[in-house]
């Protein structure tokens, strides 16, 4: 079923982001090494405001690393991350040059940016109401009253209205993933990364933890970008699929084809690998 | 013989040496917590955290009395041998309560601070809302132990002439000879601290264990 919005660039786009409209991230010939091993290399592609993007591929393609670069856990090696008309990973100096970003350039650029980790990790010593607040609060000067509210909504939204006063420890693993969602949703992010949320959760919890991302396409205009092997919710959710393989991206397309008729061999196995595990 | 009456007689001097005491430790101890989990946190820098970290290094392989009795020699006079021996045994505990903290705040998961880096939390409150009240949490019984080393260990001021338990058990002993009475009543005194402060301790461990 594709995505049901109005947005117009369904196209698959090409690699380097030859799009119509601004892009709101690009990937302008990444690289990035961990000593001498190349995790990406020379990387292209862009994404366009409101686009839901999955990324697919074998263990250790380098996914959660570009997740983790635009999070700013990680630095390019080469290259340059733009976010917006802006910089991201780089900054401006005089002249228009281009230097490596500073630690408060990053803090202010990131905040448009939220993530979901796999292992949740949400802040074992505080409610679910702080966990949710503690940003909102402490970043965005939003006041406490004002952050408590939109804290109660967004449990509402992820269907644990119950437990905002619970402690992360009384939750499942699903519940707890579903708080650390509504924990970055209340940051009000133009973009969310989703690194295999679900990888860690018990199979009967999974469902719940999708239905609640789908809520979030469909009720957002949040631009998305989501590691995942859940197949049917990456059909369901995304407008596009980048298939990477050893850092490099082995086939792009619309969830319709990459699924349905992959034109790579490497799609093709890996696919048919992930359908074996059973996901 | 045992001489009761006596023994009753000089408890009040050896009460006013137990309070110097609890005194020494109470205040030494607490520099030390709280000078220990600053040079925890600085410690990470990558500089000033290495000189910290050998200077400490230095602390804790010296004897105590050695420290003790150098800066003793070296303060101006207007300072009491007694707040040198608070200050050079919060000092010297804060080189161990150092480790303690380092080693909780290594014990925090990665995942916390990407979270809060993922948040864009400062640093003031990652550390402060996030990571120590993890890590403090976890190493309260270690932190424990050493309150009981630092009572322990105030005896030793004894070279420097502050008026605690023991230099007074000693003035009494070498001016009356009845040595086995005095060190006695000093060894209950010790007991009467450190037996209550070691089940509270045991307790707090039960307490922050089960978690
Ligand atoms: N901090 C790191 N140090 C060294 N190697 C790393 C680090 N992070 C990731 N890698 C390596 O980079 C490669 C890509 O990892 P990753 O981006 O996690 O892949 P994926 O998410 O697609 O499985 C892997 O070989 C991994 O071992
Ligand atoms: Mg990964």
């Amino acid at each position: 079923m594709p995505p049901s919005d109005t947005r117009q660039n369904e196209e698959p786009q090409g690699v380097g982001g030859q799009s119509q409209g601004q892009p709101l991230i690009v990937f302008d010939d990444v690289v990035k090494r961990f000593g001498d091993l190349t995790v990406l290399d020379h990387l292209n592609f862009s994404v366009a405001p409101g686009e839901r993007v999955t990324l697919i591929g074998p263990s250790g393609s380098g996914k959660t690393t570009i997740l983790r670069l635009l999070m700013t856990l990680e630095k390019v090696t080469e290259g340059v991350i733009w976010v917006g008309d802006e910089p991201f990973s780089h900054m401006r100096r005089g002249g228009g040059q281009l230097t490596q970003a500073s630690e408060g350039y990053l803090r202010e650029r990131r905040k448009r940016i939220g993530m979901v980790f796999q292992q949740f990790n949400l802040f074992p010593n505080m409610t679910v109401r702080q966990n949710i607040t503690e940003a909102p609060v402490h970043v965005l000067g939003t006041p406490k009253g004002e952050a408590n509210a939109r804290a109660e909504e967004l449990l509402d939204l992820v269907g644990l209205g119950e437990k905002i006063d619970a402690h992360p420890t009384q939750l499942s693993g699903g519940q707890q993933q579903r708080v650390a969602i509504a924990r970055a949703l209340a940051m009000q992010p133009e973009i969310l990364l989703l690194d295999e949320v679900t990888s860690a959760l018990d199979p009967e919890l999974v469902a719940g933890v999708l239905d609640v991302l789908r809520e979030v396409a469909e009720t957002t205009d949040i631009t998305m970008l989501c590691v995942t092997h859940e197949m049917g919710f990456a059909r369901d959710v995304s407008h596009r699929v980048l298939m990477f393989d050893q850092g490099r991206i082995a086939e792009e397309g619309s969830p319709e084809q990459i699924f349905g008729d992959p034109k790579e061999e490497r799609t093709r196995s890996f696919l048919s690998s992930v359908l074996e595990k059973g996901h | 013989m045992w001489d009761f009456q006596w023994t009753l007689q000089i408890l009040p001097d050896l009460m006013d040496g137990l309070a110097v005491t609890v005194q020494i430790t109470v205040l030494g101890y607490l520099i030390a917590l709280v000078l220990g989990l600053l040079i925890a946190i600085v410690r990470r820098a990558p500089f000033v955290g290495a000189v910290l970290h050998a200077a400490m290094e230095f602390v804790r392989t010296t004897p105590l009395l050695i420290q003790v009795v150098f800066v003793f020699l070296l303060a101006p006079a207007y300072i009491s041998p007694m707040t040198v021996g608070i200050v050079v045994i919060g000092v010297h505990y804060a080189a161990y309560t150092a480790e303690v903290y380092r080693s909780g705040i290594e014990g925090v998961a990665k995942g916390q601070w990407e979270a809060a880096r993922a948040l864009s939390l400062p640093a003031r409150r990652t550390w402060g809302a996030i990571v120590l009240p993890q890590a403090i949490r976890k190493v309260i019984p270690a932190l424990g132990n050493y309150l009981i080393a630092t009572f322990k260990d105030t005896p030793l001021l004894i070279a420097i002439g502050v008026g605690e338990l023991l230099t007074e058990a000693q003035q009494i002993g070498s001016a009356s000879f009845r040595v086995v009475e005095v060190y006695t009543v000093v060894g209950f005194l010790f007991l009467l601290v450190s037996i209550p402060s070691a089940i509270l301790l045991r307790r707090l461990e039960r307490r922050y264990a089960a978690v």
